[in-house]
């Protein structure tokens, strides 16, 4: 019997990792992602769990225990946002190229400066090119499945590779929504135990992890990375299909909203899409063929299949939540590059809103839809919503 | 180590089977080489202990081995440098209390044989 519980977003990630039991956390308080960390330290505390927590004095010492943990061969979580992200940023880089399993929630947040401590991607927008996986949540109920997806993909043989889970900060990670978290033995069930095929505290079959790798190595460790990259997404469909069983639902690469017939479509990612779709379902109301896509797994990117969503729609506008300054945003980029392939591709415009956990509302987002309805967009162009003159 | 694996064959994430380095002939990187004269040589461990590269052996000796002022020294002794490993750095020289080990250019070293 599954439980409704009142949680925020960054609660329900603590219930899914209370279920996963990692061996080890170690994590360095940051806003918003303290709670997190908070919540699950009750846990050990209450003897509900076996981890062991290790107390660092930075978020940079907490990726590097975290490193040793999953090398030694245990299961190990971090959980970091913003400025922690940063600063923890070498060792995160390493992570996928020495193959560890780490799950890590990120609860985004702008990145300084000015520092700020509201929503928006810029701090995970910038850990997109160094192999985690990476899977967006709308809302707290869906932050809480993906960190069960997350550990299975990350162990899966085939893959091992870490990966981030991510959520609005204070939007989703400090709101407090019903919950429904799944009956701890189907969950346990599903998640099972880290079954390493080698680990360092195997005395008896020593090997070697992090050499140096020169020219004539590096390269084809890299390629080896690209690959474990290129099993994820086949690999989250069946696991999609498995956790389907305990949830009763289904895991896409990315949620289709009313997209079908849709004579303009917005592309967002997490809390924002929650409101489009509140938007799409007032705009429908009144007569106006609108629809949304919502991407969950971001890395690796399903150009193919959001072309395949996307090949029919004569507009689409993308929001980014972030900017990559002096190039498209991050996500109008990834959709630009989808559509590529098509003859005939749909009409773009690139929209930044949110900055720093700047609001959008619905009425914003319905500008917007009105403005891809009326087709006067220009896809070399980004525009700005809810941004000052 | 002699061909070189592509990036199928390869250990998953740069992983090494163990003692690899064994494989590994770190010699050829010498410049100079350290000469040891064993009559100079009291086999205090300095060199031993100090090379980086594990490069001079040890042995146990019961009958012992002639060495500094022509006495035997018994128990552990140190053997010939290991010249496959050995990078030429000059530690043990700059630590061998009795002078016992002199550096040599390795271009006088393999003229003179």
């Amino acid at each position: 019997m599954s439980t409704w519980k009142p949680l925020s977003g960054t609660q329900a990630v603590a219930e899914a990792m209370r279920q996963i039991n990692p061996d080890v956390v170690v994590a360095y308080p940051i806003t918003p992602q303290t709670p997190i960390v908070e919540f699950f330290a009750q846990y050990v505390a209450n003897g509900i769990v076996d981890t062991e927590t290790i107390p660092v004095e930075s978020e940079h010492s907490a990726m590097s225990a975290t490193v040793g943990a999953a090398a030694a061969g245990a299961r190990v979580m971090c959980a970091t946002a913003s400025q922690g992200l940063a600063l923890m940023w070498e060792v995160v880089a390493a992570v996928p190229g020495l193959r560890l399993p780490i799950v890590m929630p990120v609860v985004n947040r702008a990145l300084s400066a000015p520092i700020n401590i509201h929503c928006d991607h810029s701090d995970t927008m910038g850990a997109t090119t160094i192999g985690w996986i990476q899977i967006f949540s709308e809302n707290g109920q869906e932050a809480y499945e993906n960190m069960l997806l997350a550990i299975r993909l990350a162990e899966h043989p085939d893959i091992l590779l870490p990966a981030m889970v991510m959520q609005d900060g204070f939007i989703t990670g400090h709101s407090v929504e019903n919950v429904e978290i799944f009956d701890d033995d189907k969950v346990k069930a599903f998640v099972g135990e880290r079954n390493p095929d080698r680990y360092l505290l195997d005395t008896e079959h020593p090997y070697t992890i992090g050499p140096l790798a020169l020219p004539d190595y590096y390269f084809e460790i890299k390629r080896q990375q690209e690959e474990a990259m290129r099993q994820v997404k086949k690999i989250y469909l069946e696991t999609g299909k498995e956790l389907s069983k305990i949830t009763g639902k289904e895991y896409p690469y990315f949620e289709s909203y009313k997209l079908d017939d849709a004579d303009a479509a917005i592309v967002v990612l997490s809390s924002t899409a929650g409101t489009a779709k509140d938007t799409v379902d007032k705009m429908r109301a009144e007569g106006k063929k609108v629809g949304l896509l919502k991407p969950k797994l971001f890395r690796p990117f399903p150009y193919k299949e959001v072309r395949t969503a996307l090949k029919d729609i004569p507009v689409v506008g993308v929001l980014d939540r972030s900017m990559a300054f002096g190039a498209y945003a991050p996500v109008y980029a990834e959709i630009k590059n989808a559509l590529f392939e098509l003859d005939k591709r749909p009409k773009l415009q690139s929209y930044v809103f949110g900055l720093g956990g700047k609001d959008i509302f619905k009425s914003d987002i319905e500008k917007a839809f009105n403005e891809l309805l009326s087709g006067e967009v220009n896809s070399e162009e980004e525009r700005y919503i809810g941004l000052r003159g | 180590m002699t061909e070189k694996k592509g990036w199928k064959d390869l250990m998953r994430g740069a992983d090494l089977p163990p003692a690899s380095s064994l494989e590994y002939k770190t010699g050829s990187w010498r410049t100079s080489r350290p000469v040891w004269d064993p009559d100079k040589c009291t086999h205090c461990m300095f060199c031993v202990a100090y090379c980086p590269d594990m490069a001079i052996s040890i042995v146990k000796s019961e009958e012992g081995v002639k060495g500094f002022n022509g006495r035997i020294y018994k128990g552990t002794v140190r053997l010939e440098t290991d010249l496959d490993f050995c990078k030429g750095c000059g530690i043990c020289v700059h630590e061998c209390p009795t002078h016992a080990i002199e550096m040599i250019r390795e271009e006088e070293a393999t003229s003179s044989k």
